[in-house]
């Protein structure tokens, strides 16, 4: 998990590969992590029995990404001009904001780029650079908090092994990725637009229901009963290029291994688990690892691990304080 | 090992009970499956998007676009569908396409009987929010246009008549009017035409001059009362567009027609104020003026 085109691989979908080469540092901790099994054992409890069960961040996230959403519907209900549009563009107190992966599929599609197009486009790419590219997906995309929910239905179901979690390969969205952008190109027409629940809901949310919502509910089924959370992790083109432009954002989830109980417990809430794969013991190459650009920023780990090893960074931010 | 045991379903990692040893490494047999199971999915997410695309070669829905838009297979790739124009327009004559219209979903239509673009914001506001250029006052030089979409001279628009600048911004017309039901007119029965034009539950609005220039108000608070039935003339929004043609009847009474000039921009205002079922003047979307 070295180098950036390292992670980005991951991000396409390579799998994780183990590290070359271990910081001493690291090698140190790792050493003396490989402590009496009883001693270790002893340690968690204890530490289990001070944790603390958070949802801070979680909540956090649910309530700006309902805020982001209604901003949109009331600006039209009640005309109060704030944010017009829905998700795939719109205009922020007048601003051009185009969603990137609508403005990707209509500059191919029609091959012609209007200023206000370039504008929206650049001002929102220069936003998620700096917020984290994927923290759209888990912070803004109406999809994904519908698809959390649902996901809870799912987990609840395989406990009672009454469905099990049938997993896709990874690679898949980055050929969606290509075959969507293929299609935009050849046929002309923006494809997945016609597919995207993101946009579908976001103007079912303001303009009202439509048909076209059976066929988000019909994607959220399939993730109930036969994979879990698959349009997110195996399809969405949008998660993909956000994560793009979020490869060298500041913001990014932090992994301290010193604190780490290497437990897992991140892996299990994690969208794209992929990501957390310095958590497994001996994997981490350095004391601090941050965590690479498929990662949503959901802090769902933030919250989940009980010694504080994942947290929130700003690169260059955190130092100073 | 980055695999979750809770990730994974337990039968296809364990050799069915009763097989003794797998012929295939049971991990490999599982990648199998997995790539096998990831072709189907991206198989049927392609097929599935792609059927979007029937409605369209079929063009079963060919809809009234709003003002400005570019050609139809050129607007529906242009269209971002976020529905700018539907929150500026003053009568809110512009909707979304839905699921049915494939690659038309959530691209905007006006649907003329029910509500038409009656041009109240005088300057055509769908077009200054669209921000893609899918309806543009001007259309880029590499796409699609046909000769007779252009107006013969600039129109101008009624309640702008007494303005410094009375005219449209709009040059093209986006259809024409045509009188599809000559014998269900009131005006070529030689009728007249009292009342709401649309009855108590039609829930269109449209501009009145006389009323208030920038907000529109229902049909239905806008009674008639005319000897010969002439609302589609009177009521269109643009000079010189429409014009009563007077005829003389089977029975040798003194008849009306209502004749559609060269100036029709296809806002389909004939069609919403019609009082009769169906309406006797419809609006064909995207057709050239033919003389």
């Amino acid at each position: 998990m070295a180098s950036m085109s390292e992670r980005i691989k991951v991000m396409l979908g390579a799998e994780p590969q183990k590290p070359a080469v271990v910081s001493p540092e690291a090698r140190e901790w790792h050493a003396m992590k490989r402590m009496n099994k009883d001693d270790f054992l002893a340690m968690k409890e204890h530490a289990r029995e001070h944790q603390i069960v958070s949802h801070k961040w979680r909540n956090r996230r649910w309530a700006v990404l309902l805020v982001a959403n209604l901003l949109f519907t009331f600006s039209f209900w009640l005309d109060i001009q704030m944010l017009e549009g829905a998700l795939t563009a719109s205009r922020f107190v007048g601003f051009h904001l185009i969603d990137l992966n609508s403005a990707l599929q209509v500059m191919l599609a029609h091959k012609h780029i209007i200023v206000n197009l370039f504008i929206g486009t650049a001002t929102v790419f220069f936003l998620w650079a700096l917020l984290g590219g994927r923290s759209f997906c888990s912070w803004v995309c109406p999809y994904h908090l519908v698809a959390e929910w649902f996901e809870w239905l799912h987990l609840k179901l395989v406990d009672r092994k009454i469905v099990s979690d049938h997993q896709f390969h990874r690679g898949a969205r980055t050929v969606f990725w290509l075959l969507f952008s293929l299609l935009a190109v050849v046929t002309g027409y923006t494809v997945f637009e016609t597919l995207s629940p993101t946009g579908i809901l976001s103007r079912a949310l303001i303009y009202g229901p439509s048909l076209a919502l059976g066929w988000v509910l019909l994607l959220l089924m399939f993730e109930v009963f036969y994979s879990r959370r698959a349009w997110c992790r195996y399809v969405c083109p949008i998660g993909l290029t956000y994560g793009m432009v979020g490869t060298l954002s500041p913001v990014r989830i932090m992994y301290r291994l010193e604190p780490c109980f290497h437990e897992g417990d991140c892996k299990k809430v994690c969208l794209v688990p992929h990501v957390l794969d310095m958590v497994v013991k001996g994997r981490a190459e350095h004391t601090e690892v941050p965590v690479g650009p498929d990662c949503t920023r959901c802090g769902l780990c933030v919250d989940v691990c009980p010694s504080g090893a994942l947290q929130f960074d700003v690169k260059g931010l955190s130092r100073m304080l | 090992m980055s695999d979750l045991p809770e990730q994974n379903s337990d039968d296809e990692l364990q050799p069915p009970p009763g097989a003794q040893r797998p012929r295939v490494p049971v991990r490999k047999e599982a990648a199998r499956r997995k790539f096998i199971r990831s072709a189907v999915l991206t198989c049927g997410v392609i097929g599935i998007s792609l059927a979007g695309w029937i409605p369209v070669a079929r063009a079963q829905k060919t809809r009234l676009r709003p003002p400005g838009a570019l050609e139809e297979h050129d607007f529906l790739s242009s269209c971002i569908k976020c529905g700018q124009c539907v929150q500026v327009c003053p009568v809110a004559a512009i909707k979304l396409g839905d699921l049915d219209e494939g690659f038309g979903l959530g691209v905007p239509y006006i649907d003329a009987r029910n509500q038409a673009c009656d041009f109240s914001c005088d300057a055509v506001q769908c077009i200054l929010a669209c921000p893609t250029g899918a309806l543009t006052y001007k259309k880029p030089d590499f796409t699609k246009k046909r000769d007779g979409m252009k107006l013969a001279h600039d129109p101008v628009l009624k309640a702008k008549a007494k303005d410094v600048e009375p005219t449209l911004n709009l040059k093209e017309r986006i259809g024409v009017a045509r009188l599809a039901h000559p014998e269900t007119c009131l005006a070529v029965q030689g009728k007249g035409f009292k009342g709401r034009a649309r009855g108590a539950g039609f829930k269109g609005t449209m501009r009145y001059m006389e009323v208030d220039r920038w907000k529109p108000v229902p049909v239905r608070d806008h009674p008639y009362e005319r000897e010969v039935c002439d609302l589609c003339v009177t009521e269109c929004p643009i000079q010189d567009a429409i014009k009563l043609e007077e005829f003389v009847g089977p029975d040798g009474s003194k008849r009306h027609r209502p004749v559609v000039l060269e100036q029709c921009v296809g806002c389909g205002v004939c069609e919403m104020i019609c009082p009769v079922e169906p309406a006797a003047i419809v609006v064909d979307e995207r057709q050239e003026w033919k003389s």
